[in-house]
């Protein structure tokens, strides 16, 4: 699991986080969710270090602070981090499976069969099965975050994090990528925290859903309790469209 | 154009001279700091020495391999144009026509071939790191390094730095040659000067040592052009842009530092 504890970040006198605080457990999909600038990436990216906080603390398994290690420290728990990009971040010089390959031939001591046969059974996870030779530049957008998945897998990391898994890909692959960020979840027991604006992932995956509004949480709950929210931000933010609007209006009505 | 007029006062005329110059120096002090910070975290001990092996062996080839085409119709060229006007200025019957030849050997070996040549080399090396970088660095490539674990800066940046530090005095040594050769091609074609004559000339005045302060200066240039040319990719910040911005910045600068560093590597060597 991963603890946040008011983190706070400033960029020179702007303040981007303002104490953020939540608990995101083992086998959970967590999301954080809010509007474009509310600091959403910033928070992922404290979380995994590319950012260093100005205040708080990050804890990884109930014990280990973060933000107080040292290089080392932070490689070794890298190590047990996969994060899917929002533009997957895929090597372009890189083929598919030299892509996936790339973290094992890094860390692991496996013999190269065991790494292919790794690299196989990643990419048949996601779907993907015999694009082995093609390169970034020859996938669509939907195949591209599945390869991005597979990569962030392939270690058998503890802790899964996507930073927009769903941005630019259509609703029916966004659906997809989302099942399969939640199956992976429940199937190896990881930590996945999710940074989403879209709302099928809320109402579909979100296990724990930590709602950002300027840098503040302004709401935290799960996927069940979002209708019942009285946050007026929040309201805003998740009913932004006439269709949800509707419903929401339908149910309350009933 | 009246607003035109009413926004002038808000340049930097309004802004002290000493404290534009005081604003410079920060600026450089503080890019100079972030070099060296760049640098010191390059030259770690790599995390998988096989990895780093194969990707140094990639460089060598890109860099080195790479770039041998532009240098030999460059050194063709040179050397020939070279020869060509070196004689055009000497009409006097009093001097020998050898003189040619040593003035063709002893300019490629001292100034044309590491110098000159590395110009053209920044331009063609020195933008393709900066912006193989800079993309990387806007599609969060360095980041994915950095989350695995992976030292981002040793990995991208050392590799290149040692296999331009290493291939580069190799293309200059393949280009003085071929400049003095077709120096000397040319000016027998041409009947400017025999072939007898300019290996006679190139021969009678060589300093062995010249071969040496090539060497020195073809490998402080290559190292000029890999290790700047991957600091402004690397802290590209931004798009597209921007990655367009530091190609162009890594070829200013690395044409710049080399001028300044042979005149440094002529007064301490000479």
């Amino acid at each position: 699991m991963i603890e946040i504890r008011d983190v706070r970040k400033a960029f020179g006198e702007r303040e981007v986080l303002k104490g953020v605080s939540g608990m995101f457990e083992t086998g959970k999909t967590s999301l954080i969710i809010g509007t474009s600038g509310s600091g959403k990436t910033v928070l992922m990216k404290c979380m995994v270090g590319l950012i260093k906080p100005t205040g708080g603390s990050v804890i990884y398994n109930h014990d280990v602070d973060f933000t107080l290690l040292d290089e080392e420290g932070r490689k070794e728990i890298r190590k047990q981090i996969g994060m899917l990009f929002q533009g997957t971040a895929l090597f372009d010089s890189m083929s598919v499976e030299e892509n996936i390959l790339f973290p094992l031939n890094m860390f692991s001591d496996m013999s190269v069969k065991d790494k292919l046969n790794r690299v196989n059974f990643c990419l048949e996870r996601v779907n993907l099965k015999g694009t082995n030779k093609l390169h970034p530049s020859e996938l669509s957008g939907g195949m591209r975050k599945r390869v991005g998945i597979a990569r962030a897998i392939v270690l058998n990391p503890k802790y899964l994090f996507c930073d927009e898994p769903n941005s630019g890909l259509d609703p029916q692959t966004s659906i997809l990528i989302d099942e399969l960020i939640h199956e992976i979840t429940e199937e190896y027991n990881i930590t996945t925290i999710v940074n989403t604006h879209d709302m099928n992932s809320v109402l579909g995956i979100g296990d724990y859903i930590i709602f950002l509004h300027q840098g503040l949480k302004y709401w935290e709950g799960n996927r069940h309790e979002v209708f019942a929210s009285t946050v007026k931000e929040m309201n805003d933010f998740i009913f932004a469209s006439r269709f949800l609007k509707e419903i929401k209006e339908r149910s309350s009505g009933n | 154009m009246q607003q035109f007029r009413q926004l002038r006062p808000v340049s930097k005329e309004n802004i002290p001279l000493e404290q534009i110059h005081t604003m410079i120096s920060f600026k450089f002090f503080e890019e100079f700091g972030r070099y060296l910070l760049l640098m010191k975290k390059s030259f770690v001990r790599p995390e998988k020495m096989s990895i780093y092996r194969k990707e140094l062996l990639r460089q060598m080839i890109e860099i080195g391999v790479g770039s041998v085409g532009i240098v030999i119709i460059f050194s063709v060229f040179l050397g020939a144009v070279l020869t060509v006007q070196t004689a055009y200025q000497f009409t006097s019957p009093l001097l020998s026509k050898s003189i040619i030849g040593s003035i063709v050997t002893n300019s490629t070996i001292i100034e044309m071939a590491p110098t000159v040549t590395c110009l053209i080399l920044a331009g063609k090396i020195g933008s393709s790191i900066a912006s193989e970088l800079g993309t990387m660095r806007i599609s969060e490539q360095i980041d994915a390094l950095e989350i695995m674990g992976i030292n981002s800066a040793a990995y991208l940046v050392l590799p290149k730095v040692i296999a331009a530090t290493i291939m580069i005095p190799i293309i200059i040594i393949i280009g003085a040659f071929l400049q003095i050769l077709s120096g000397l091609v040319v000016g027998h074609v041409s009947n400017v000067v025999t072939a007898t004559e300019f290996m006679q000339g190139s021969v009678q005045y060589f300093i062995p040592f010249t071969v040496t302060f090539a060497i020195i200066k073809a490998t402080t240039f290559g190292f000029i052009i890999s290790s700047v040319s991957a600091y402004l990719g690397y802290y590209t910040t931004g798009g597209a842009l921007q990655v367009g911005n530091s190609a162009t910045r890594a070829v200013v600068a690395s044409c710049i530092l080399i001028l300044v560093f042979d005149y440094l590597l002529a007064e301490l060597l000479l």
